[in-house]
């Protein structure tokens, strides 16, 4: 029982958090930032997955969120495909693209993965801005509005509610796979790839595992998020994106579910709040970022747990 | 037929020979030492036998099966595992996580299953933990299973890869100087553990620098120096050899030498 509680504690606890909000809240404003962090925790807890537990990087994940965002935008306005089916084919281009990539480059270590990453995020990102036949160029173009059963999904409310059951299940399952053999395989070859190979384990099989999974968590975020907005731009998938995706996971706490989505938290809400230091907001933005990690250098979640366990009780 | 021979194996680094035609063949249950001073090409031996290094020359034969150049992990699907020297442990998981990391081979690896969580999946997590914690009690760890392996002392992780090792089930286990560093009890208590690893039928190949520990738990020796074979016999035998005394005990000789003369 107690392990319950140590594996589905914070799947429990995230649960709560996205029943009780709304009653604490009315504002649909605040309903549209709880939804916008839930989307941005999404794609964190799949980086958080690639980075946090299998220590690969990349700098290029806003392409595959970008993929699930233009697969949402383009193939209703185009081809008349149904808003929901374009979502699984935007999650299942995304998967196979990462899938295919992944192979070769996650060959690469350290820094040479970081830079090769980014240049296929960038990639990606010219393809949505060039081809402006299908996506509106770099002015983007509208999204269609999801439509399920004959119901026109829209507005706050109805998209905070989509984002925080996914974001349930999507942490749920990580979790589930952090606690079994995939998970412990990916944990392993972050500390001693060396170990993990004579151990067994197919080193290369786990890495792209993590990169397809991530890739998926990613596109499924984007395409919530064009759904949500209405609207689409190259943006959406371009390099700043990719390194706010990396920012929140450091922030929050890499090799932490709980701190993927106070990092996607923290970076969503904290610039809000910060627009009454009007010019100043992003001088006051990084400041808080530079505090935060030198003084939780783990990042926000595993430092504040350690220094808890530390303290006597 | 031999659990682990080599024939002739040897390999280059910008044109020194670290090792050269070495052949051996290690019959299965025997614990068998490679010894010889520092820069023999003991190590170096090693990562060719297990996959980390490619062999440009000669060949590895596992349970009569060429193996020679396979990768690491499908080298331990053939029963073949090892330690290292210079600890290769998981530091951020728990030392009873680590041993489960060993069970890799003997686990269902479907990842659809492990996200959703099947029974099975549960089941089998029982299963692993328990035999994990079976292996930590093998090598005297018991106690300290929960803590994270970056907070323990170097003798207990010396251990613990041991443990890590052997839930691999290999067939072949390659311990690398499971020895170094410990103390007197420590060295005792590894000198058990290997024991107890051979008595259970597994192969044990160890590169060791603590004599006292080689010469008394080794069925044969084999010495290396600067990359080729010296010798090869009971520990009696190289003791005795004239060659290997000048070589690689002549060293230590001339060693105590100059330390008598303090």
């Amino acid at each position: 029982m107690q392990s319950f509680w140590r594996t589905y504690g914070i799947v429990l606890i995230v649960a709560a958090v996205v029943v009780a909000l709304p009653f604490a809240v009315t504002s649909s404003f605040y309903l549209r930032i709880g939804a916008l962090v839930f989307i941005f925790s999404l794609a964190v807890l799949g980086i958080n997955l690639l980075m946090g537990f299998a220590g690969q990087v990349s700098l290029g994940h806003a392409g595959f969120f970008g993929i699930g965002a233009y697969a949402v935008a383009v193939l209703p306005t185009h081809f008349a495909v149904p808003s929901w089916i374009a979502l699984i084919v935007g999650v299942i281009v995304a998967g196979l693209l990462a899938f295919v990539i992944g192979r070769p480059i996650l060959k690469l270590k350290g820094h040479y993965l970081a830079v090769a990453t980014l240049g296929m995020g960038i990639l990606i990102a010219m393809v949505f801005t060039n081809e402006a036949r299908f996506t509106g160029g770099p002015d983007g173009m509208p999204v269609p509005r999801l439509e399920l059963f004959g119901w026109r999904v829209r507005g706050s409310e109805a998209w905070y509610w989509i984002s925080g059951v996914t974001l349930v299940l999507a942490a749920l399952l990580a979790v589930n796979l952090i606690d079994s053999p995939t998970g412990r395989a990916l944990r392993a070859i972050h500390d001693s790839e060396v170990a993990s190979r004579v151990l067994g384990i197919d080193v290369a099989r786990y890495k792209l595992i993590a990169f397809v999974l991530s890739a998926i968590y990613a596109a499924i975020a984007g395409a919530y998020l064009a759904l949500f907005d209405g609207l689409v731009t190259p943006a959406t998938a371009g390099f700043l994106r990719s390194i706010e995706f990396v920012t929140m996971a450091v922030l929050g706490g890499l090799g932490s579910i709980f701190g993927s989505i106070v990092g996607a938290a923290l970076l969503t809400i904290l610039p809000q709040m910060l627009t009454v230091f009007h010019d100043y907001e992003h001088i006051a933005l990084g400041a808080i970022m530079i505090v935060f990690m030198i003084f939780l250098r783990a990042g926000i979640v595993p430092s504040l747990a350690s220094l808890f366990r530390r303290s006597p009780s | 037929m031999s659990a682990l021979a080599t024939h002739g194996i040897g390999i280059d680094f910008g044109g020194v020979r670290a090792v050269d035609d070495v052949s051996f063949s290690v019959k299965r249950g025997e614990i068998f030492a490679i010894i010889g001073p520092n820069g023999a090409g003991k190590n170096t031996l090693f990562n060719m036998i297990s996959g980390l290094y490619q062999a440009p020359r000669g060949k590895v034969m596992l349970e009569g099966r060429d193996v020679t150049n396979l990768p690491a992990h499908v080298l331990a699907q053939r029963g073949l595992s090892r330690t290292f020297q210079n600890l290769q442990v998981f530091f951020r998981m728990t030392a009873l996580e680590n041993v489960m990391v060993g069970r890799h081979l003997h686990e269902n690896r479907n990842v659809l299953a492990h996200l959703f969580r099947l029974p099975s999946v549960v089941a089998q997590n029982r299963a692993s933990r328990k035999r994990a914690e079976g292996l930590l009690a093998l090598v005297g760890l018991s106690e300290i299973g929960h803590r994270p392996a970056g907070e323990l002392p170097y003798g207990a992780l010396k251990r613990l890869e041991i443990a890590r090792a052997l839930a691999a089930e290999p067939k072949v286990l390659l311990l690398d100087e499971p020895a170094a560093g410990c103390n007197a009890v420590e060295t005792a208590e590894v000198d058990a553990v290997i024991q107890k690893i051979a008595a259970q039928g597994i192969t044990v190949i160890l590169v060791e620098h603590d004599m006292k520990l080689v010469m008394k738990i080794s069925n044969r020796i084999h010495v290396l120096d600067q990359g080729r074979t010296l010798a090869e016999g009971t520990a009696a035998e190289v003791r005795s050899n004239p060659a290997v005394v000048a070589a690689y005990l002549g060293a230590h000789a001339g060693g105590e030498a100059a330390n008598a003369g303090r």
